[in-house]
């Protein structure tokens, strides 16, 4: 009833291609986006920003990033951790280079970086499929981890190996340091996100989306008509890191401020969550990467409340029983719904077209 | 003989044993890729997980005791004081095998014909609650296992090569671990059996015929779920053996897991599909590690390069062979 396509027609081409092709999902989203904007700023807190907010959009550009990658154009990568320090790095010799420099150019300067690298590590994906290839790009995880824990240069000889965030301002008001307040922090990362992420669903709707998922479908049928495999696959890897290297950088400057790369971007840390947020999401969907990025932020929280505070196990019992929880929830999640949240998303709306007379 | 051609000698064979114990890991991933087409990630967890269920059986705790204290505040830890090795071995490889069966009654079974992916990520899922178990049952202590195996170096052979160095040069003797020349007598008696089981028994022929092609094996009525029932339980073994051997090196941690990320090179140079390959991408990489961390790492001033190197090295072989060593050869169709 609510949630009905009938008597909404297409007489333009470009009606037809919108991203939101169905009035009530355009209402919703717009409302969605006018929350985030004009409501979430005034009343956000530093736990719902440090906790929640924050973690959620960095995670969710770091999922669409790996998304691209994996679940459009077919490349398992196990190297997103590594990625993502090269992001925070990047930043951090920036900052020390141009102190001048504005931070919004810096983020995206770092994506930049982080590309050109994602390019170098992707080039045996042209020789090596499948999981020889997901084994392979682990390799990139742990000589980027190697490469900025032993050679000092990176982190400025600082004693500790630890890299600081300094703090920056926009339009007079602190997003990056302790002193930076919740609401900017936020407001910085969600236009990131909300620019990028536009730019990555035009990008999947476009040309280069679609070279991607032919490469995806079946390689050499792709090149066969005239994708170019080398173009292609270097591409796909560039912009993957592009935004990975953002989510790091911004994981680094505005949400850690100060880190360590050993224990930061382990791959327990970083790795295996995002591509479970992917595949938890939904591969190839970019509505995915935000509920598995929600999903994994939210988990542990939610966990941690009900078996210290509600139950009353010890914080180690309490630890052992979130891994098993989280786990089983994988296995029975992968077994349920291989295509993840974004096709359970799909199934409601399907539901929802014939509430409350299912015929 | 110079005192460098020595200190060289002794670096190889170092070498080459630490790769024996790599290969112990990456033949259960072979095993399990071979005949089930999974790539399984929980491997090294099972290591772990064996490895845990060995000391726990030894030492008489019981499962779960942190929990049930924790609960109703009850204090009890110990059936009974200790166990001999040899029953508690026979018990986990029971658990092990209950294990498998679980495994594929409650996972496999139901994702049968899922992409690889998926498989893969469903492992990891395991891997997690496999870990998560494992410190729930037995605590997450490090602990001491020791089965009788003997370790530390071997004074004979420092007292034998000492004489070897030419006159005049200090020279100390060679140090090799006892316990990696076990490691490789039982590996080689392992890969023995396992060649032996695959080619003389009825059983071992089924094996062979689910790892060459799934569908033919069921028509000519193999049963393709006992034969996964058995090859993770034959996995599962060989996971204990490797969590015996790491586990009584460096004690029974949590860090123990992560020896599948040592074994993933040693596959992909290897070949997923290729029980030699294992074991000489095994050799492969054990010794390159070494010989890159003594002469590269020394000549650069930079140490840990162990971390990457060998998954450097599988990178440059794969440029050559993508399908490893011995793998299979990748043939594709449009």
């Amino acid at each position: 009833m609510i949630y009905k396509e009938t008597g909404q027609f297409k007489s333009t081409y470009e009606s037809d291609h919108s991203i939101f092709p169905l009035i009530q999902d355009k209402i919703a989203f717009n409302i969605l986006m006018l929350v985030a904007f004009l409501v979430v700023p005034f009343f956000i807190d530093s736990y719902w920003e440090k906790a929640i907010l924050i973690p959620f959009l960095i995670y969710s550009m770091a999922a669409i990033g790996l998304n691209i990658l994996t679940g459009y154009c077919g490349q398992v990568s196990l190297g997103t951790g590594g990625f993502m320090a090269v992001g925070a790095f990047a930043t951090y010799k920036i900052m020390t280079f141009f102190p001048d420099l504005n931070i919004m150019i810096i983020v995206l300067l770092s994506g930049v970086i982080t590309a050109f690298v994602g390019i170098l590590f992707g080039l045996p994906s042209l020789r090596i499929k499948g999981f020889y290839l997901a084994v392979a790009t682990l390799a990139s995880q742990f000589f980027i981890i190697w490469l900025f824990n032993k050679v000092p240069w990176f982190y400025n000889y600082s004693d500790t190996g630890q890299i600081t965030v300094s703090e920056r301002t926009m339009f007079g008001v602190a997003v990056t340091g302790a002193n930076a307040p919740p609401y900017a922090t936020y407001l910085f990362c969600l236009i990131l996100v909300v620019v990028l992420g536009f730019a990555a669903k035009n990008m999947i709707r476009s040309k280069i989306g679609r070279s991607w998922m032919a490469i995806r479908d079946m390689d050499i049928a792709a090149e066969i008509i005239g994708v170019p495999p080398l173009k292609t696959k270097l591409s796909a890897f560039a912009i993957s890191s592009f935004y990975i290297g953002i989510a790091g950088s911004l994981y680094f400057a505005v949400y850690l401020g100060a880190l360590e790369v050993t224990e930061s971007f382990d791959i327990m840390a970083i790795s295996f969550p995002v591509l479970f947020m992917i595949i938890i999401g939904g591969l190839g969907s970019m509505l995915g990467s935000f509920l598995g990025a929600a999903f994994i932020v939210l988990l542990p929280i939610f966990l941690k409340n009900v078996m210290v505070d509600l139950i009353g196990l010890s914080a180690v019992t309490a630890k052992h029983f979130e891994i098993t929880i989280w786990g089983l929830l994988m296995v029975v999640f992968l077994i349920l719904e291989p295509h993840g949240l974004a096709r359970l998303w799909s199934i409601a709306k399907e539901k929802l077209r014939k509430w409350p007379f299912p015929y | 003989m110079s005192v460098e051609l020595l200190n060289f000698i002794e670096t190889v064979i170092n070498g080459l044993m630490s790769g024996i114990m790599y290969s112990l890991v990456a033949l259960g991933f072979v095993l399990i890729f071979k005949a089930s087409g999974v790539f399984n990630f929980a491997q090294g967890v099972f290591a772990l997980f064996a490895a845990l269920t060995l000391v726990g059986f030894q030492t008489g705790q019981v499962p779960f005791s942190h929990l049930i204290n924790e609960l109703f505040g009850t204090n009890f830890h110990n059936w009974y004081p200790s166990l001999h090795s040899f029953f508690a071995i026979i018990l986990t490889i029971i658990t092990m095998i209950v294990l498998a069966w679980l495994i594929e009654k409650l996972v496999l079974k139901h994702l049968v014909n899922q992409e690889p992916i998926i498989l893969f990520m469903a492992t990891i899922g395991l891997a997690f609650v496999l870990e998560g178990v494992g410190d729930l049952m037995w605590g997450s202590d490090v602990k001491v296992l020791d089965v009788g195996i003997p370790s530390g170096g071997s004074e004979w052979l420092e007292k034998t090569t000492i004489g070897w160095a030419s006159e005049g040069s200090e020279y100390y003797g060679m140090y090799i671990d006892v316990l990696n020349v076990w490691a490789t007598i039982i590996a080689v008696i392992l890969v023995t059996a396992l060649a032996l089981f695959s080619q003389y028994t009825k059983t071992g022929r089924a094996l062979r015929a689910v790892a060459d092609d799934h569908q033919a094996a069921l028509s000519v009525g193999i049963s393709l779920r006992s034969i996964w029932v058995l090859v993770w339980a034959i996995s599962g073994f060989i996971a204990m053996v490797a969590g015996i051997m790491w586990g009584t090196e460096s004690g029974v941690q949590f860090s123990l897991s992560l020896i599948a990320l040592k074994a993933l090179p040693v596959l992909i140079l290897g070949g997923f599909t290729s029980i030699p390959g294992a074991i000489i991408g095994g050799l492969l990489i054990g010794l390159g590690e070494k010989l890159a961390e003594i002469y590269i790492g020394g000549l650069l001033d930079i140490g840990a390069i162990e971390n990457w190197f060998a998954y450097f090295m599988a990178l440059v072989f794969l440029l050559f062979r993508p399908q490893g060593l011995f793998g299979d050869k990748i043939i594709e169709r449009v």
